[in-house]
């Protein structure tokens, strides 16, 4: 009882039929920062319970993966690696592109995984997204982790051109961008597909397109200078490039298509928070 | 006290019937067309009473112009029939949904009990559980630390709190789930029929602890439920919906009255046009048949009940008998009971009156149909009416129990005792 408001004139809630198109609630949120937090306990914790290798298992995908890339397009397709060792350059675009790929098709289903929780009990609905794209932070570093030794074992034990550059302090940025790229992106989707569900079906393979559309298994400097543009146009390209200019010393930092992937990123964020905040009072009529 | 906590402005809300599917999108882009018109939803002026029984139009107001307040610290009852839109109020007044027109004004926090246990993860442990769920309901990590214990100790499952609620009896679970609930601090609490839970003592506990919610904490509560004795116990204030409109207002008393006499619409029947189409056939027509208690305006355990009956006989010169079955509501037959109304063979045609009383204290609360069964001769059926009419006898309660007790009856029996060692 302790922040019973004392004055009587003012109301501390009001519900309306719409919210104002700008209407959002940034002190609400954080006073829900303890949900986000203990949801993405949940995820975590629900994630390796009666496993017995626990958050091993995170590290499997990118390894397979690796493998996997290192035997189509390094063995069988012999595409080009920016001069560093191929198994580093695949599991730097694997960890990176997996993160930013879980949480977009995580958030996007934000309305209909949660429909139940939501039919209920109101908290802001912002805090479901947000904490997916925590939870895959904590997978993020994890697989980083791995991706940290195995630079570290090539780094001192081969002979090649592998070096750290300046552009590491640009690191939390990237994650960042990452991971505010998936949350704006999903929760478009996740607005869209609450009374329509045809975009579902598009966004399942459209990841898996996209990623071909980004320097995942090749290096932006293989892109003949024509179709260049076209692949920067896509946000995640800058994002990666600089991850491997970091980390591995390879491809080169371009600050134009830096500072476009943090401006792009910014808009996506800023309209999925429009059109989520615009449906998200009505969505349990249509789900 | 009389501060107003929380204020209804004609708060109505308009769904759609059927399916969501590809024939929605037209619709869809005819009202956009319409919005950027600046002209009204075309949807709107077609929405219809909520009312389930008969058919529409695909618009319906499942709750239309509600309109009250609610003052601080006062237990508010919400009672209706099914489908009266008690449930949309709620989600309204939880945020779950938006209204289609008006708004809603509150002091404080709400928090809304539209089910216990939302958010529980089968394989985290019941302490994760507690945690996760209250944070859920709105509480702070430092708030639910500092009530921990007592929750535990208000649930009874501290002996299984570090194990996964997977391995739980849906019983325990529902303890915990609700013991997270009793526990919230928000100045306005929505229950909904939640306390249909647990066996009875846990019952006993719940409502106990939704008493001190509001007399010892001062916070106000909004009640939903169908069981009469407990919002005459808990509630200091009711409010009736009847298809989705705002039925009546008043004190609790006076609002499960209201809807106990409005609601029991089913229990007479008064024929109305020509002969013909009354009920029965070519030999007995029912004209009028009615229920009602003996003492007081309900029908209640004690009250006892009488009822009448008025027909047209066409048949002449037989034995004409009459025979009551009262049914319950598991289909049971309570009792078989029959008059003999003519015994020479000398029936005429004309209007019969045949009345009967039901002392109290004999039948349990429930729903009770009649069957009637009109004989020629002892012999012959002449007529049949299954399930003619229905009424209801209103529980009371017994001692401190609120619930139903079980069985048919409900007889007091004088009970003796003696003592020795």
């Amino acid at each position: 009882m302790k922040d019973v408001h004392e004055n009587t004139a003012d109301w501390s809630l009001v519900i309306k039929p719409k919210a104002g198109l700008f209407d959002i609630n940034i002190k609400e949120l954080w006073r829900y920062r303890d949900l986000v937090l203990l949801l993405v306990k949940r995820d975590f914790v629900s994630f390796y319970k009666q496993t017995i290798l626990g958050p091993i298992w995170f590290l499997v995908q990118p390894i397979l993966t690796t493998l996997m890339f290192l035997l189509v397009f390094g063995r069988i397709a012999q595409l080009p690696t920016d001069g560093v060792p191929a198994i580093v350059f695949y599991l730097a675009g694997v960890t990176c592109w997996a993160y930013f790929a879980e949480s977009l098709t995580k958030t996007s289903e934000t309305f209909t995984a949660n429909a139940s929780i939501f039919g209920k009990v109101y908290f802001p609905r912002l805090i479901i997204p947000l904490s997916i794209i925590l939870s895959n932070m904590i997978r993020l570093g994890i697989q980083l982790l791995l991706f940290f030794v195995v630079l570290a074992y090539y780094m001192i034990f081969d002979d090649n051109n592998l070096h750290i550059t300046w552009a590491v302090v640009l690191f939390p940025v990237l994650v960042l961008l990452m991971g505010l790229q998936g949350l704006g992106l999903g929760i478009i989707f996740s607005a869209l597909t609450t009374k329509y569900r045809d975009l579902r079906f598009l966004l399942t393979f459209g990841v898996q397109l996209l990623m071909y559309a980004t320097p995942i298994v090749y290096p932006l400097s293989l892109a003949p200078e024509k179709y260049k543009w076209l692949i920067a146009a896509n946000p995640f390209t800058a994002i990666i490039e600089t991850f491997r200019f970091a980390f591995l010393g390879a491809g080169a930092f371009n600050i134009t298509y830096f500072t476009y992937s943090i401006a792009a990123t910014l808009i996506i964020l800023f309209a999925g928070i429009l059109i989520f905040n615009k449906v998200e009072k009505n969505f349990m009529d249509t789900v | 006290m009389s501060d107003v906590a929380i204020e209804l402005n004609n708060i109505s809300k308009l769904y759609r019937l059927g399916e969501v599917g590809t024939g929605t999108l037209s619709h869809d882009l005819n009202r956009m067309w319409y919005k950027l018109r600046g002209k009204e939803d075309p949807y709107a002026k077609v929405g219809e009473e909520n009312n389930r029984e008969s058919k529409g139009g695909e618009w319906v107001w499942a709750i239309k112009d509600i309109d009250f307040k609610v003052k601080q610290g006062e237990v508010l009852g919400v009672i209706g029939k099914n489908g009266a839109g008690k449930s949309t109020l709620l989600k309204i007044l939880s945020r779950v949904t938006a209204p289609t027109t008006g708004s809603i004004k509150a002091k404080g926090r709400i928090a809304s009990l539209l089910e216990v246990g939302t958010g529980f993860h089968p394989e985290l442990t019941g302490r994760e559980n507690i945690f996760l769920n209250g944070a859920i309901l709105g509480m702070t990590k430092t708030e639910i630390k500092r009530k921990f214990d007592e929750i535990v100790a208000f649930s009874g499952v501290e002996r299984y709190i570090d194990t996964p609620v997977k391995r739980y009896s849906s019983g325990m679970y529902v303890r915990l789930a609700f013991a997270v609930a009793a526990h919230l601090e928000s100045e306005i609490l929505i229950v909904d029929e939640v306390l249909a839970v647990g066996d009875a003592e846990f019952q006993k506990k719940c409502l106990g602890r939704m008493k001190d919610v509001s007399v010892k904490e001062g916070r106000t509560v909004l009640f939903v439920s169908h069981n009469m004795a407990a919002v005459r116990q808990l509630c200091t204030s009711a409010v009736v919906l009847r298809n989705g409109m705002l039925a009546f207002e008043g004190t609790q008393t006076e609002g499960v009255n209201y809807y106990q006499t409005s609601h029991n619409t089913n229990s007479e029947y008064i024929h109305e046009g020509t002969i013909e189409t009354a009920p029965g056939n070519n030999s007995i027509r029912i004209l009028r048949f009615e229920i009602k208690p003996m003492t007081g305006d309900v029908i209640s355990i004690s009250s006892g009940f009488e009822f009448a009956i008025e027909f047209l006989n066409a048949k002449e010169d037989i034995n004409l008998d009459i025979t009551f079955e009262i049914k319950n509501s598991d289909d049971i037959i309570v009792f078989h009971n029959g008059a003999i109304l003519t015994h020479d063979k000398d029936s005429k045609k004309g209007k019969f009156k045949v009345s009967a009383a039901m002392p109290g204290c004999i039948l349990n609360a429930g729903v009770y149909k009649f069957n009637i069964i009109f004989g020629e001769n002892q012999r012959y059926e002449l007529c049949v009416l299954e399930d003619f009419v229905q009424f209801e006898i209103m529980n009371e309660s017994a001692g401190s129990s609120n619930a139903i007790l079980p069985g048919v009856l409900r007889l007091q029996i004088p009970v003796e005792k003696s003592f020795s060692i």
